[in-house]
């Protein structure tokens, strides 16, 4: 696959591993986080780790949207769904989440609530178009890579006069996600010396978009492709800014990202969300101006006030450490719940459902690494 | 016999399954031709058949598959394929196989005799006649089309003991050929995922492999194994734990078809957990895996055998793959079916 | 968070559409976010529609660039 297998070719990995090691000062601590989901996906799944120094520590970051989206909208989405003339289209990563009650998308499906996971907002418009008699809701959920997808959703609907089209906006803001994450640094927060940043959320939204955080926090960020290489470049690219004391954005995935990102995108996603003033995020509380709802101007396809949304927040099981996993201040291994009570099987949290949760990727990839013993849960 | 069923535009109704005329003419319409067979001519509760001596092996299938075709075969040569494999990996030579068919009130006869006649292929092309069968109607909504259930039996070679508790440490793994093309080809074929590939389903009976493998490893061979749903990945967790042992394979052994990996980039899949339909699993002691490598290329369905890996002392089970990457990883047992995601 | 990949530009169709293939695996999906794509372009798909352009210039410096990596840190360690 051109532009995918070169950039996973094992004897490029072991000569870029010897670069790393050789540029990681002994004696230094690099803690490094990897903002987005892929990234934590790709890392376990290939097995990077194994290629790094023991003094580069790689923490999992909480770009994950499914993992962040607090159990209430999922709750939301699934009261949407039981309404007999509701047909909720859906990623088919939600579709397993733990919601209240024992519930989940899945098992609401398995009930009898008309629930459809689709590849593509296209798909669901279709679907609109195809069952006119339906009023056909688009669960969105997503960070700006996702975003725009939505936001064309939208426009097409409004150019083919869809009168049962709508949207339950769960669309969530980058930067404000990795604010979140250093304002709470040195308080309850994670040490970190710099950020992997987001592939794809990147190529939409542009490097500049990072200057912030490497400027008023003194971070260096370095933007990274999603293949493993990648991945490894920018964690060298790191390594140098931190030994020469510079906090910049770098940006490793030219090959698809540019300074001002995707114009277009942008410009489309302005004319239908607006940012909501705040927005629960799972594991951070409440976070300022960190996720969109629909303008005015569309409200018409806008769930939440066409069907009077009213979020009733949920809590999560009190020993479930998901928040502060997250927030990359524990490991998965550090939660009781952990491969206990808490497996892909019977997921008690969200990062243990997404397969690019922290937990999901440890017990699927990783957790050979833990010395521990095969727990119950397979017998 | 007066009336034949109507199968171009007719369909199945609660009279056919409920022991009277019209029951006897859907059997007669439908079953009779497609598999033909002095069991059948019978028309006996039962079907009485000599039986070679040694052990028997004996299995019994369920088939619900959705969508019923697929590009490659249908829920009736997968029943047909399947049902042989299971018997097969035992080291058995298929005999006889049966099949019940529980029909949705409703479902197109044409549909019917389409599966009826792809089975009857299927069956004589691996020389495997099914003997008896059973036809039953439920109410609309209580059955997707059609579901078929298969019982098959066959005898085990004197002396050989194939069982998914006797990988020993040292063993060699080794797959018959490329993992992933049939689950690829099924969920092409559903709707809402609309892309486009020519990929088809593997399924295909592998007796004759197994009859290659036995001559030229028997002694050797510690078990077989079809991965089906769940993939490579179940079926080597099920070893693991069956027989107490650690399993490292190294993901540059493992044939994927190019295809089948974009299939599975596009939507987020990993190919060792896609089912496959015409392939299996060998372990065998490692002196043996060379020498039955060689043969299982000699056959049709083992053109692409390799070995992936070997079996290791580990209490935990773990299955581990050493990544095209050069990293580690666990190959994990999925919690139910593997879904498209989007991050 | 986001799964995407390289697809290449087979066939450009109306409305904003496009035919993409990986290897040989193809899909109708929309390129309306995509200016001046051509066949034969890859571009990085994500849910349906491509987000950006991969330019082939860019891809190579970075191949070249983890190959010297590699070959600075092995001619070291010799």
């Amino acid at each position: 696959m051109k532009y995918v297998d070169e950039y996973r070719d094992g004897d490029l990995a072991r000569g870029l591993a010897g670069a790393i090691a050789r540029a990681a000062r002994p004696g230094a601590l690099y803690r490094f986080m990897e903002f987005c989901g892929g990234h934590t996906h790709a890392i376990s799944r290939y097995g990077v780790e194994d290629l790094l120094p023991d003094n580069v520590r790689m923490i999992h970051g909480p770009g994950c949207p499914v993992c962040v989206l607090p159990v209430g909208r999922i709750d939301d989405a699934i009261k949407l769904a039981a309404r007999p003339e509701v047909t909720l289209c859906t990623y088919a990563d939600v579709m397993r989440v733990p919601a209240s009650g024992g519930q989940s998308l899945m098992k609401a499906k398995a009930a009898g609530a008309d629930i459809r996971m689709v590849y593509s907002t296209l798909d669901a418009l279709r679907i609109a178009e195809a069952e006119p008699g339906r009023t056909v809701i688009f669960f969105a959920i997503g960070f700006e890579t996702t975003t725009p997808p939505t936001a064309m959703a939208i426009m097409a609907a409004e150019k083919k006069g869809l009168k049962n089209f709508l949207v339950f906006c769960n669309h969530v803001l980058t930067p404000a996600a990795i604010r979140a994450i250093l304002a709470s640094e040195g308080g309850d927060g994670v040490a970190l010396d710099g950020f992997v940043g987001p592939a794809h959320v990147s190529t939409v939204i542009g490097t500049r978009a990072y200057g912030a955080f490497a400027r008023d926090y003194r971070k260096p960020v370095v933007i990274a492709g999603f293949e493993p290489l990648d991945v490894m470049q920018a964690i060298l690219m790191l390594i140098e800014q931190v030994n020469d004391g510079r906090h910049e954005v770098e940006n490793q995935y030219i090959r698809a990202v540019t300074d001002e990102g995707n114009v277009k995108a942008q410009d489309l996603t302005g004319r239908i969300f607006e940012v909501r003033e705040s927005f629960e995020w799972r594991g951070l509380g409440q976070v300022a101006d960190s996720a969109l709802r629909l303008r005015e101007t569309y409200a018409r396809y806008d769930a939440e006030r066409v069907c009077e949304v009213r979020t009733v927040p949920a809590a999560d099981n009190p020993a479930c450490e998901c928040g502060a996993i997250l927030r990359g201040v524990k490991k998965p291994t550090d939660c009781k719940l952990f491969g206990t009570v808490c497996t892909p099987e019977n997921p008690m949290g969200s990062c243990m459902v997404s397969s690019e949760g922290s937990c999901a990727a440890h017990w699927t990839y990783g957790r050979f690494r833990d010395g521990a013993t095969t727990k119950k849960a397979r017998a | 016999m007066s009336r034949k069923p109507d199968l171009k535009n007719g369909r199945v109704d609660l009279s056919h399954g409920s022991g009277g005329r019209a029951m006897a003419q859907l059997i007669a319409g439908i079953f009779q031709p497609a598999f033909d067979n002095d069991w059948l001519r019978a028309g006996n509760d039962q079907a009485v058949a000599e039986m070679p001596p040694g052990r028997l092996a004996l299995t019994t299938d369920g088939y619900v598959i959705s969508p019923i075709f697929f590009p490659g075969g249908d829920i009736g040569s997968l029943a047909v394929h399947g049902t042989i494999n299971d018997i097969a990996m035992s080291g058995a030579r298929p005999l006889y196989l049966t099949a019940s068919f529980i029909l949705e009130e409703g479902f197109p006869l044409a549909d019917l005799k389409r599966i009826a006649d792809s089975m009857g292929a299927a069956s004589r092309a691996a020389g495997v006649p099914v003997v008896a069968g059973d036809t039953k109607v439920v109410e609309r909504g209580k059955a997707d089309g059609v579901f078929i259930a298969t019982a098959g039996v066959g005898i085990v070679p004197e002396g050989l003991v194939l069982s998914g508790d006797r990988a020993r440490p040292g063993d060699a793994v080794i797959v018959s050929g490329s993992m992933g093309d049939h689950g690829v080809a099924v969920m092409a074929s559903r709707e809402n995922l609309q892309f486009e590939t020519s990929l088809v389903s593997d399924s295909a009976a592998l007796h004759g492999l197994v009859a290659r493998m036995v001559e030229a490893a028997g002694p050797h061979l510690r078990l077989m194994r079809d991965p089906t749903r769940g993939g490579l990945a179940a079926t080597l967790n099920e070893i693991a734990h069956q027989s107490r042992v650690g399993v490292r394979i190294r993901e540059q052994a493992v044939p994927v078809k190019a295809e089948v990996a974009a299939a599975c980039e596009l939507l987020g899949l990993d190919p060792l957990h896609v089912a496959n339909e015409g392939k299996l699993l060998a372990v065998v002691a490692a002196e043996a895996a060379e020498g039955l490598v060689a043969a299982m290329r000699a056959d049709p369905f083992g053109r692409e055998a390799a070995i992936v890996g070997e079996i290791v002392a580990d209490d935990h089970c773990f299955v581990q793959m050493t990544t095209a990457f050069g990293g580690q990883r666990i190959v994990d047992w999925l919690s139910g079916e593997q879904l498209p995601r989007i991050c | 968070m986001c799964l995407a990949i390289p697809v290449k530009i087979i066939e450009l169709l109306d409305d904003g559409m496009a035919r993409v293939s990986m290897e040989g695996v193809t899909k109708v999906v929309s390129i309306a976010l995509v200016d001046d794509v051509a066949v034969g372009d890859y571009v990085v798909l994500h849910v349906g529609y491509a987000l950006s352009k991969i330019r082939p210039e860019e891809a190579e410096k970075t191949l070249a660039l983890l190959r010297e990596a590699g070959a600075l840190a092995a001619g070291a360690a010799s």
